[in-house]
């Protein structure tokens, strides 16, 4: 079974984002980058997997700039076998053109089982997942949060959780899933990993081709916020909030 | 462009939820603007039932699904099924709620079109005939502006966004649709455990009131509860509460949990890390209640208390509770 991870690159949770003057981007002096968060879980399941005997190899899979090769030599520390790199060659690519992008790499790659995140951590949109099940024809199942499967099965066998509730599914192979938190804890890199991930293949590839559907007009600052009224202090300030959940913000 | 728009329904099986309603609002602005015609899909269980209910909320045509493959609650099907209406009635837009189901679907519907698709959308407007769609990302540390290049074309609507269709219009055709082929690579569910009882979804809630670590415990998170229900909101908490067991997943708010924008956000006891503001910043009103003053959440707060929850909230629900009699 051949486990491929989506990995995206992300500016680090904590990193204090700035569009760009012009709006074609971010600033990216002073930010850090990281794996997607949910990414980083799928490849930590994976790499338990292959542990286990169950997956025999593992790729991970990243369309993103040139300077992704921190990642993506970070997920070959943590024991991925090796990695394919679509080195970004736009200024903006939508989700569809990445779709596109990620799944004829990955029909390349022959992969029988994918991870991907929910959702990516920096744009939110977590409609990759689903457009490359589609396209690929794979089984699905989006917010996994386990995944077991047996050595040379067909199929695999998912936990996912919608809403507050519980199902346990099976997919028949080739099969994609999107990860919830919930699925592994990532692990480090220990130094023989590190030292390792050094010798693995990591090949680079042009994305292709595939058009944008949308065009980005800008990225600009959110509206601020209007500054905020203390109410005063402890229960005493109680009533002054009654007030204005009534009058002001118009709820009770 | 004539736009032909297709809304995807979102019920629960019994009564249309309340972002459908919004999707029918912005696809009205949008005919409005652009020129063309609204339809309607409900797909599974219920959805005979759920279109009638629809019928007079601006709609030309609903689209209905039921029965064979679409009565799992896996979304591949369903995603099938929406796809199959768009390619008969030509759809040009397709709009989603950004819902745990909806953000499921819409991925699933554009990846099988091959159209292109814009998430969590805060809005749209009309621009000499362009569709421009406007959406936070990075956790809301900002704003995304894209024009439609291409059609058809997906958009996901985050709840509490944009005004609900008012009731009352013309009915709306109501056509019948077989449900489509069951496929090779269908997943199955085995097993599945439904909760008790049913909540609001937190991301669909109009009032949301969410507890963090300063509760000191989940015996206390009744706090919390009490104050949700005497506003007629429901429960959230911080990543901190979360991963201490307290409270689940689910009702986990920011960066990696629920990405809300209600009415009212209430946050007691959080003290407002980037990663709780990226899930809530977004909210119409922010009211704070807090012991420490400094603490970050006062900064983006509309309105603070500083002090004792233990001693402000059940003070509060007190008032709410006599305000409303
Ligand atoms: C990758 C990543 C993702 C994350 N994602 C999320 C996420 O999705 N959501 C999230 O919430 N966090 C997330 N976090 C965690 C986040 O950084 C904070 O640790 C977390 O939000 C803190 O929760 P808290 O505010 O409940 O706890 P604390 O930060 O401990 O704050 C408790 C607050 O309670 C106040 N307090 C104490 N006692 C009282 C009292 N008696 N009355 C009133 N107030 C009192 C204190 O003054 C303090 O401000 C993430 C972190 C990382 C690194
Ligand atoms: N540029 C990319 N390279 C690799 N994987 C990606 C990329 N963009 C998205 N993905 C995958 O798709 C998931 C959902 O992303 P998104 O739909 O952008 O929120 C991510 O968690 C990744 O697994």
């Amino acid at each position: 079974m051949h486990a491929v991870i989506c990995m995206k690159r992300v500016p680090d949770t904590t990193a204090n984002v700035k569009p760009l003057a012009n709006g074609r981007g971010i600033e990216s002096q002073g930010v850090e980058f990281i794996i997607s968060t949910y990414d980083e879980m799928a490849i930590e399941r994976a790499i338990q997997l292959q542990e286990a005997k169950v997956v025999t190899k593992t790729t991970v899979l990243c369309l993103g700039p040139k300077d992704a090769t921190k990642e993506l030599r970070k997920a070959l520390a943590l024991g991925v076998d090796e990695a394919v790199h679509l080195v970004e060659d736009r200024e903006f690519r939508d989700p569809s053109s990445t779709a596109e992008c990620l799944a004829a790499a990955l029909r390349d790659l022959k992969a029988d089982l994918v991870f991907c995140g929910w959702k990516a951590i920096d744009d939110d949109s977590a409609v990759v997942g689903g457009m490359l099940a589609e396209k690929l024809g794979f089984s699905y199942a989006s917010f996994v949060v386990k995944l077991d499967a047996a050595a040379g099965a067909k199929s695999v066998t998912v936990h996912r959780e919608v809403e507050g509730a519980t199902e346990v599914v099976e997919m028949p192979l080739p099969a994609l899933v999107t990860v919830q938190k919930g699925l592994a804890e990532p692990r480090f890199a220990s130094l023989k990993g590190i030292m390792a991930s050094k010798k693995k293949p990591l090949a680079e590839k042009p994305p292709g081709g595939a058009e944008n559907a949308s065009d980005l007009v800008a990225l600009r600052p959110p509206p601020a916020r209007p500054a905020g009224r203390m109410l005063g202090q402890g229960a005493a300030a109680v009533p002054e909030l009654v007030r204005v959940l009534r009058d002001e913000v118009h709820v009770l | 462009m004539t736009a032909i728009i297709l809304v995807y329904l979102e019920s629960d099986g019994v009564a249309l939820r309340k972002p459908a309603l919004e999707g029918l609002g912005a696809a009205a602005a949008l005919a409005a603007s652009l020129g063309g015609e609204v339809h309607g899909v409900v797909t599974g269980a219920g959805a005979a039932a759920v279109a009638q209910s629809a019928a007079g909320c601006g709609a030309k045509t609903i689209h209905v699904v039921v029965g064979g493959s679409v009565a799992t609650s896996l979304p591949s099907p369903h995603g099938r099924a929406v796809a199959a209406v768009s390619k008969e009635i030509g759809a040009t837009l397709i709009l989603f709620p950004a819902t745990v189901r909806g953000r499921d679907l819409l991925g699933l519907v554009a990846g099988r079109l091959g159209a292109g698709a814009a998430a969590d959308a805060t809005g749209i407007e009309v621009a000499g005939g362009v569709v421009r769609v406007t959406r936070p990302v990075y956790a809301g540390k900002a704003i995304q502006v894209i024009d439609v290049k291409a059609t058809p074309f997906c958009i996901g609507l985050r709840p509490n966004s944009f005004p609900a269709v008012a009731a009352g219009g013309a009915a709306a055709a109501i056509v019948s649709h077989a449900a489509p082929d069951a496929a090779a690579s269908d997943a199955t569910v085995k097993e599945s455990k439904v909760p008790e009882k049913k909540t609001v979804d937190l991301t669909e809630a109009a009032i949301v009131v969410s507890g963090g670590r300063g509760l000191k415990g989940p015996e206390h998170f009744h706090l919390v509860e009490e104050l949700a229900a005497a506003l007629g909101g429901v429960v959230g908490a911080s990543r901190a509460v979360v991963d201490a067991g307290w409270r689940p997943h689910g009702e986990q708010v920011g960066q990696t949990g629920k990405t809300v924008s209600p009415k009212l956000y209430v946050a007691v006891g959080i003290s407002g890390a980037i990663q709780h503001l990226a899930g809530m910043s977004s909210a119409k009103c922010i009211v704070a209640i807090n012991k420490d003053a400094e603490a970050p959440i006062f900064k983006i707060a509309d309105y603070g208390i500083v002090g004792d929850a233990f001693e402000i909230v059940p003070a509060l629900v007190a008032a709410l509770r006599a305000a409303k009699n």
